[in-house]
């Protein structure tokens, strides 16, 4: 803890793996941090980062690793702040490595860092087809074929024995969100388990912070109704926690955004289902009775978060491949753009069928009028309109081949259409989880000092 | 009648499938009226023709809010939908867009306030 100060302060630097930088340099060098913590990681990432590792063993770490820690280390380090991120993805230990190096070489001198490894448990699923997929109640074992990962979400538990190595930098893999702020907290106080209502305050604070501007005012603004102040320098969170678990949320003064009830309520519900169960590995959370208070302007007390006992079980995100998706696009404008557009798919379609390709699901969006919501609240039609046709498919070629068609109506479709893009083909990386007991993890789970 | 809009506001989450989206109201007046007309009936048939349902929703009475949690809302999941918006983020303003009949008779100035203001904005678009 900073001297003079009676509350731990952790920062939020990300919310994903290509967040904003310049917030988190600012909240490093301005915000009198003890922590600052990055979570980089979405439900599919580790899964692609997985098959960037297989490729090449030195990587499969999150990409902008070295544009992020580059850019904070210098305040980091001046102001005594450490750092816990999952920015390694696939590859913890690659990724310390990389940092020290990177360290060494931007004269920063030598950097400490620990690594959490073991969240990988793509053996143990394979040695245990009969697990059941939670979305499908289906075993295991028909995904197992084509499984391209299978990651285990960590608790703090495992982050706190990386902190107490003492090392400036932690770096793990898959870890829940919320257990990367909960963690310094019990290192720094030295919370056990059993105090129930300290680690789901401790969730609750992490859980506001995971999403990091999402509860300092971004994702929130409505012009003319939901009013943020210069959200163009939109500031980065920050929770100051108490001995007892109080906590308080929010930013920096200078910087854009708001932090207040509506944020945090906001924030709060946020990929949160039942309130009263909220499943971490750490605890589950009841935020039922939870209250908000707002002390001053941007900062909110959070009060009465309540929990039960961690659950004997971690969830696991099973990366699998299912197949392509391939797309084009291209837009109509002025007198009859719907209908020409509407057209236009309708020939794509049959083009591709006359061709002998055909596709378990195809999907066209009328880009202007009814994409998102898949239908129009307002009766007129826009003046504009930008066609998209999507398919998924377990054939490359035939995912290539809707692109190329939907490009190909420049010159042998429906007049003036103009703008289509370049054909998209993807690769589908899908998710599912299953349930892991405990025990089977926490034993290959390992803390190394990077060298 | 009113909108959601009117007297509360949202945001989406995902998990898999599943799209979570909050209502949480701006005061008592709305809550009132969240509590009592945003059922989950009435949210599944707003969501049927994305959603397949069903529609579970939990009430959070200190925060005036109410969460949504709908199964089957996103494409068949994040990572393999083939929407443009594949988290769904962008489906809370279609729960905003859902009607209420909000106060009949006895209704608070607040909640007239805001007719008359989203019945402003609609006649302006």
């Amino acid at each position: 803890m900073k001297k003079g100060k009676n509350l731990l302060r952790i920062g939020a630097g990300a919310s994903f793996a290509d967040d904003r930088i310049a917030p988190a340099v600012d909240l490093a060098e301005r915000g009198e941090l003890d922590y600052l913590v990055f979570e980089c990681l979405a439900e599919r990432t580790t899964a692609r980062e997985n098959l960037t590792r297989m490729k090449d063993p030195e990587k499969g770490y999150t990409p902008r690793l070295l544009d992020r820690m580059g850019a904070v280390l210098p305040a980091c380090l001046r102001n005594e702040v450490r750092i816990v991120s999952n920015m390694g993805a696939a590859n913890p230990a690659a990724a310390a490595r990389e940092i020290r190096r990177y360290a060494e070489e931007h004269a920063c001198g030598e950097v400490s860092c620990t690594v959490v490894r073991g969240d990988d448990v793509a053996d143990i699923v394979r040695s245990q087809p009969q697990l059941r997929i939670m979305e499908s109640g289906e075993p295991v074992e028909s995904l197992l074929p084509k499984m391209a990962s299978a990651n285990a979400y960590l608790g703090a538990d495992v982050i706190c024995r990386a902190l107490e190595t003492g090392a400036q930098i932690v770096i793990t893999g898959r870890v829940a969100d919320p257990s990367l702020f909960l963690a310094p907290a019990m290192h720094h106080y030295g919370w056990s388990y059993d105090d129930i209502p300290r680690i789901a305050a401790g969730t609750a604070a992490g859980h506001l912070l995971e999403c990091c501007a999402q509860v300092s005012g971004g994702c929130f603004a409505d012009p003319g109704k939901k009013e943020v102040y210069d959200l163009a320098r939109l500031g980065f969170p920050y929770a100051d926690i108490s001995e007892d678990a109080s906590f308080w949320i929010s930013k920096l003064e200078g910087t854009g955004g708001r932090v207040d009830l509506a944020t945090c309520k906001e924030q709060l519900l946020y990929e949160l289902h039942d309130p009263a169960n909220y499943i971490t590995p750490d605890c589950v959370l009841d935020i039922t009775e939870l209250e908000l208070l707002q002390t001053r302007k941007d900062r909110v007390q959070v009060q009465g978060a309540k929990g039960k006992p961690r659950t004997p079980t971690y969830k696991v995100t099973v990366g699998y491949h299912d197949g392509y998706i391939g797309e084009g696009q291209i837009s109509y404008a002025g007198i009859h753009a719907v209908a020409k557009a509407k057209w236009a798919a309708e020939i794509v379609q049959q083009r591709l069928k006359d061709r002998g390709f055909t596709y378990p699901e195809v999907r066209v969006d009328l880009i202007g009028m009814s994409s998102v919501h898949r239908k129009s609240f307002y009766p007129t039609e826009p003046y504009e309109i930008r066609l998209r046709v999507a398919v998924r498919t377990d054939n490359r070629k035939a995912a290539e081949q809707v692109g190329f068609e939907v490009r190909a109506l420049h010159v042998n479709g429906p007049g003036s259409g103009g703008g289509g893009s370049d054909p998209v083909v993807r690769e589908i990386l899908a998710v599912q989880s299953v349930l892991l007991p405990r025990g089977l993890v926490d034993s290959q789970v390992v803390i190394e000092e990077a060298h | 009648m009113i909108r959601v809009y009117d007297i509360a506001h949202s945001r989406a989450g995902d998990k898999g499938d599943t799209s979570n989206i909050s209502a949480i109201a701006y005061d008592e007046a709305g809550w009132k009226i969240l509590r009592e007309q945003l059922t989950e009936k009435v949210v599944m048939k707003a969501f049927a023709h994305i959603a397949r349902g069903p529609v579970k929703r939990y009430e959070l009475p200190k925060l005036q809010a109410l969460n949504f949690v709908i199964e089957g809302a996103l494409g068949g999941g994040v990572t393999r939908s083939l929407a443009q918006d594949v988290h769904g983020k962008s489906l809370s303003s279609l729960m905003l867009m859902i009607e209420l009949p909000g106060v009949r008779g006895g209704k608070t100035a607040k909640a007239r306030q805001n007719k008359s203001k989203s019945t402003a904005s609609r006649k302006a678009s």
